[in-house]
């Protein structure tokens, strides 16, 4: 061995004058690791998450003059098939306010669905990044969801385009769409993390979620409005009821487009499913994401 | 670039002023103790598949074979020592260094580490290709922890260091393998960390780097930051280690002087898969 090895091996010896982290990794395959710590972690990562979302974005060129134009363009044309669907199933017969109240539902449950869609390729897609790297994996799937997020803030500005081109009212119960927003988030980040998880145990759950939307989809008040339907009673008007997203999606719709809030009910069963999602899904992610580096 | 366990428990922020943390061996850097880890591959392909679940529901405990990657593995490494890892193919190198940098959890057995973790192993670094350099090595910083401040401060070394010229700001997926090993190489060691895990990442680079890439080694090793080199380049290993450990099918068949170790492994290689755990001996 050289003098310089010689040397090391006497410097091997010296404690470094410096803090020191301090790491305890213990055999818990599953299980949770320290809620406050890994909340702390989570926390001191925020602008990873930002940083993540935009670098995606741009690769994607959403930032590019056309790439934001598709973002427009997009669920405009989107709201335009479902519109044109309608109204050949339909009677015809229609309030006037309908294409605003599909285009506001339409864009909250599409947000909604790419935060469980997004969510469940999060952790599979990063396999590289999970193999090589130990951080707090809850940045994966948050981060797509600010990108669904980021996504869907320009299909807001069309509505409100659409809503003034309409003549339709702007008043102070609009604001009641907020919270109700807030509900969806959090009802579409809980699922979104259970998503993510149970992509990592089953390969093709993300061929079946597209169909599990789209029914969805039917089932909630995008393409008709919940008054109506809970007023025929029956199976159809109690399915719809039980469904977590029909609640939220109706205060929304409600507040956006007739600038009413009727119903303070639906917001507090919406704020009670969001709030038990997200809890769910991040004590099932954090329960689960240590298998996640053997499963990978 | 890592420097947290998102799976274990971790308390930051001890120093040597400060109480030491439980278990702590004073000099010692990294302590593993009789660790296991158990991979469970799927036998059939499809098995992790909920198509496969729902037609097969029967016979569950056969879908998966165990395999034992480390068994019982136990060592010590002291602060400022470069410890070689030499092993054949499966030996369970790479499976050590990723429990060390806390990514996979062990099946028994526990690892304690003092001091920020880096990690630069095999598959490399970056969070995506379409994305540039400069972005990758924002993301990297950012995942480990530290501040957009911080990295500004660091980012400069680091691309004087990788010394990329205009590819910085051009996609990583257009980089040759070179070029990306040594932007990996500048982030893990100008994270400033006191545990840096090398995985088989010394080789994709030109003499040039590797003449850069020992002498920025031999900077942490003298201030006293510890190195995990995993290689099957004996010739790195004799070079750049003050100490080594010879790992065979998940266990420690030798620790000791690398010419020593490397030498006793290149007669193993020789000799065939017949030999028994020398430590025992």
């Amino acid at each position: 061995m050289s003098d310089t090895t010689a040397d090391r091996r006497a410097a091997a010896r010296v404690v470094p004058d410096r803090p020191l982290e301090h790491h305890l990794f213990q055999a818990r395959r599953a299980g949770l690791p320290h809620v406050p710590a890994y909340l702390r972690q989570l926390w001191e990562r925020r602008q990873f998450v930002h940083e993540m979302a935009r670098s995606t974005l741009r690769a994607q060129n959403y930032t590019s003059f056309f790439g934001q134009l598709w973002l427009v363009l997009n669920p405009l044309l989107l709201g335009c098939v479902y519109y044109v669907l309608v109204d050949i199933l339909g009677t015809g017969a229609r309030q006037p306010d309908y294409f605003a109240k599909l285009l506001a539902g339409l864009f909250a449950f599409n947000f909604f669905s790419a935060c469980l869609g997004q969510c469940a390729g999060s952790v599979i897609g990063s396999s590289r990044l999970i193999m090589n790297s130990s951080f707090p994996r809850l940045l994966l799937p948050i981060t797509q969801i600010v990108i669904a997020f980021m996504r869907f803030l320009p299909s807001m500005v069309v509505f409100l385009v659409v809503h003034e081109v309409e003549g339709l009212p702007w008043s102070w119960p609009m604001l009641a769409a907020l919270p109700a927003f807030v509900c969806l988030a959090l009802f579409g980040a809980g699922l979104g993390f259970l998503t993510a998880t149970v992509q990592v145990y089953f390969r093709d759950f993300a061929n079946f979620l597209p169909y599990v939307i789209r029914i969805w989809l039917f089932l909630s008040p995008v393409l008709w409005a919940l008054e109506d339907q809970q007023a025929r009673g029956g199976n159809k008007a109690l399915l719809i009821s039980l469904n977590p997203l029909s609640p939220m999606l109706g205060t929304w719709g409600d507040a956006l487009v007739r600038g009413r809030f009727a119903h303070p009910g639906w917001l507090v069963t919406g704020g009670c499913w969001g709030a038990g999602a997200f809890l769910v899904g991040i004590l099932v992610f954090l329960w689960r994401e240590r298998e996640f580096a053997v499963r990978l | 670039m890592s420097s947290l366990s998102a799976s274990e428990t971790v308390a930051a922020g001890t120093g040597p002023a400060a109480p030491p943390p439980p278990g702590a061996g004073g000099t010692w850097a990294v302590q593993v103790r009789d660790v296991h880890i158990t991979y469970r591959v799927p036998r059939d392909p499809r098995a992790n598949t909920l198509r496969y679940r729902l037609t097969r529901p029967s016979g569950r405990r056969d879908l998966v074979r165990e395999v034992k990657a480390l068994r019982g593995v136990s060592i010590e490494v002291a602060h400022g020592s470069v410890l070689g890892v030499v092993g054949a193919n499966g030996a369970g190198k790479s499976t050590l260094m990723r429990a060390v940098a806390g990514i996979l959890p062990p099946s028994s057995g526990e690892i304690e580490v003092h001091g920020r973790i880096s990690t630069l192993l095999a598959l490399g670094v970056g969070f995506n290709g379409n994305l540039s350099g400069r972005e990758n090595v924002v993301l990297g910083g950012l995942a480990a922890g530290l501040s957009r401040r911080q990295i500004a401060k660091r980012y400069q070394q680091i691309a004087d260091w990788a010394d990329l010229g205009d590819f910085i700001d051009m996609p990583m997926k257009t980089y040759s393998s070179g070029m990306y090993g040594r932007l990996a190489f500048a982030v893990s060691t100008h994270m400033e960390p006191d545990v840096l895990l090398i995985d088989e990442a010394l080789s994709a680079g030109d003499a040039k780097f590797k003449r850069k890439s020992y002498d920025k080694i031999q900077e942490l090793v003298a201030q006293a930051r510890t190195i995990f080199l995993v290689s099957h380049a004996v010739a790195t290993i004799r070079e750049l280690c003050d100490d080594c450990v010879w790992l065979h099918r998940g266990r420690v068949m030798m620790r000791g002087d690398p010419e020593e170790v490397t030498a006793a492994y290149i007669r193993f290689q020789e000799v065939g898969e017949d030999a028994v755990v020398l430590e025992d001996v």
